[in-house]
């Protein structure tokens, strides 16, 4: 085994360091946001889940375009590591979108006293995103292991961020015909300590699914060595 | 040249073989009359045109789910598709003519299905068939590519559904967009931007998705 694959095992990995400095941010994150900034004059309490809404949300387009980043290198460069990358950074975002629901949602519920509003353009666009990336677990498990599956898996995620704008921008025009807006988040203005807990909680965020993304792609590597060498002593 | 050559080529044979076993075209058209029967009996007593042109697309888009499922059965039946990947033509060809086979069902599909829903329901509208149009483009691009993905997969007619609606989402609401709305140019302009995008990613990545 060479250095660098013993390296991508676990040894010496900065994910235990990345670990720490991601709890520890959103440790401070979660400080400021009950501590620090003041509550909000219209919507009072539940206006903080704002703090970790906007920045999952965030962060799973983050992962949805690092995965389409991931899948491009693939066919670009026919490199098989960049398979599991893309699949673990699609993955990654797939959880934060579903938490990105699941706290628009209760916010909405907070707000408005709906735990489903069609109005939301956000929400609906994480809806139909969820089904989307669902659909490509789906499609990732019923192909054979093999330069095919990483193909048509990262096909599939490149479409995924085509998906983003055009079906932001067809959920607006629906908007107009179908369904009236109701409300809309045109709050008071951002105080300045509202702000920087806003971009705390935004780094806290970003801190916490690389170190995930990077916890899980240990995991998988380490599973795909653990199969190769048992293969190789079975035979 | 040569490339266009070899699309006509394709596409051709997609047609034939559609004239000779006639397999999933009356089906679909079986289908989409039998779906716009079914609405009429779904929609509630007093239900409005609006409603009605919504449940089109519903039956618009099932029905053409049902053709992509047969899109790529003939070459898989008959072991075809590596051989069409080893032909010395750019492997967008076999999508490209496919999915022109696809776009050519689908308006089949169209003139019998908008006349149906003419005739049980409401008027139909230049704008919507121009929607029609514009959304075949769409489908049968997006629906070909993603068919192909499907066909490689072990649960192939069961996953096609699940990849396609999510992306199909757009397309309804330019189709019924353009149907209902006031000033159907926007919701056209959309359609025709969304077939841009997606046929030039579909045309750039099918060669990765039928070769290894």
């Amino acid at each position: 085994m060479s250095t660098s694959s013993l390296n991508r095992s676990g040894f010496g990995s900065p994910v235990p360091l990345l670990a720490v400095l991601a709890s520890g941010l959103v440790g401070i994150a979660l400080a400021l946001v009950f501590f620090v900034a003041p509550e909000d004059a219209d919507q009072g309490l539940s206006q903080k889940i704002f703090y970790f809404h906007v920045p999952i949300a965030l962060t799973a387009y983050a992962c949805f375009g690092w995965g389409a980043f991931k899948a491009l290198l693939l066919l670009w460069r026919k490199e098989e590591r960049y398979d599991l990358e893309s699949y673990v950074a699609v993955h990654q975002g797939t959880i934060f979108g579903a938490l990105t629901l699941a706290t628009g949602s209760i916010w909405a519920k907070a707000s408005w006293g709906h735990w489903w509003l069609w109005s939301e353009n956000q929400l609906v666009l994480f809806l139909v995103l969820f089904l989307f990336y669902s659909a490509y677990f789906m499609l990732r498990f019923s192909i054979e292991e093999g330069p095919r599956r990483a193909n048509i898996s990262a096909v599939y995620a490149l479409f995924g961020i085509a998906l983003v704008p055009v079906s932001f921008l067809a959920i607006r025009l629906a908007e107009n015909v179908i369904h009236p807006t109701v409300f809309t988040r045109e709050g008071p203005q951002m105080t300045g300590t509202m702000f920087f807990t806003f971009c705390v909680a935004w780094v806290a965020i970003s801190a916490l699914a690389y170190a995930l993304y990077r916890l899980e792609l240990l995991g998988k590597r380490l599973d795909s060595n653990l199969r190769e060498l048992r293969e190789a002593l079975s035979s | 040249m040569t490339f266009l050559a070899d699309v006509a080529t394709l596409a051709r044979k997609d047609l034939r073989l559609e004239l000779r076993a006639r397999d999933t075209l009356p089906a679909m058209l079986l289908f989409v009359v039998s779906t716009l029967v079914v609405f009429r009996f779904a929609l509630p007593e007093g239900a409005d045109d609006v409603a009605a042109h919504g449940l089109l697309w519903v039956a618009l888009v099932f029905t053409a789910l049902l053709g992509l499922a047969r899109a790529w059965a003939p070459e898989r039946e008959g072991g075809a598709l590596e051989g069409l990947v080893l032909a010395p033509t750019d492997r967008s060809a076999i999508w490209l003519g496919k999915s022109a086979a696809v776009f050519i069902f689908l308006c089949a599909l169209d003139a019998v299905a908008l006349p149906a829903f003419a005739l049980f329901f409401a008027p139909v509208s230049l704008s919507t068939v121009a929607g029609v149009l514009l959304a075949n483009v769409g489908i049968c691009a997006i629906g070909t590519l993603l068919a192909a993905m499907a066909a490689a997969s072990r649960t192939r007619e069961l996953i096609l559904p699940l990849l396609f609606l999510p992306l199909a989402i757009p397309l309804v609401v330019g189709g019924v967009g353009a149907g209902v709305s006031a000033e159907p140019a926007r919701f056209l302009a959309f359609l025709g931007l969304y077939d841009g995008v997606f046929a030039i990613l579909c045309w750039a990545s099918f060669e990765y998705v039928v070769s290894e």
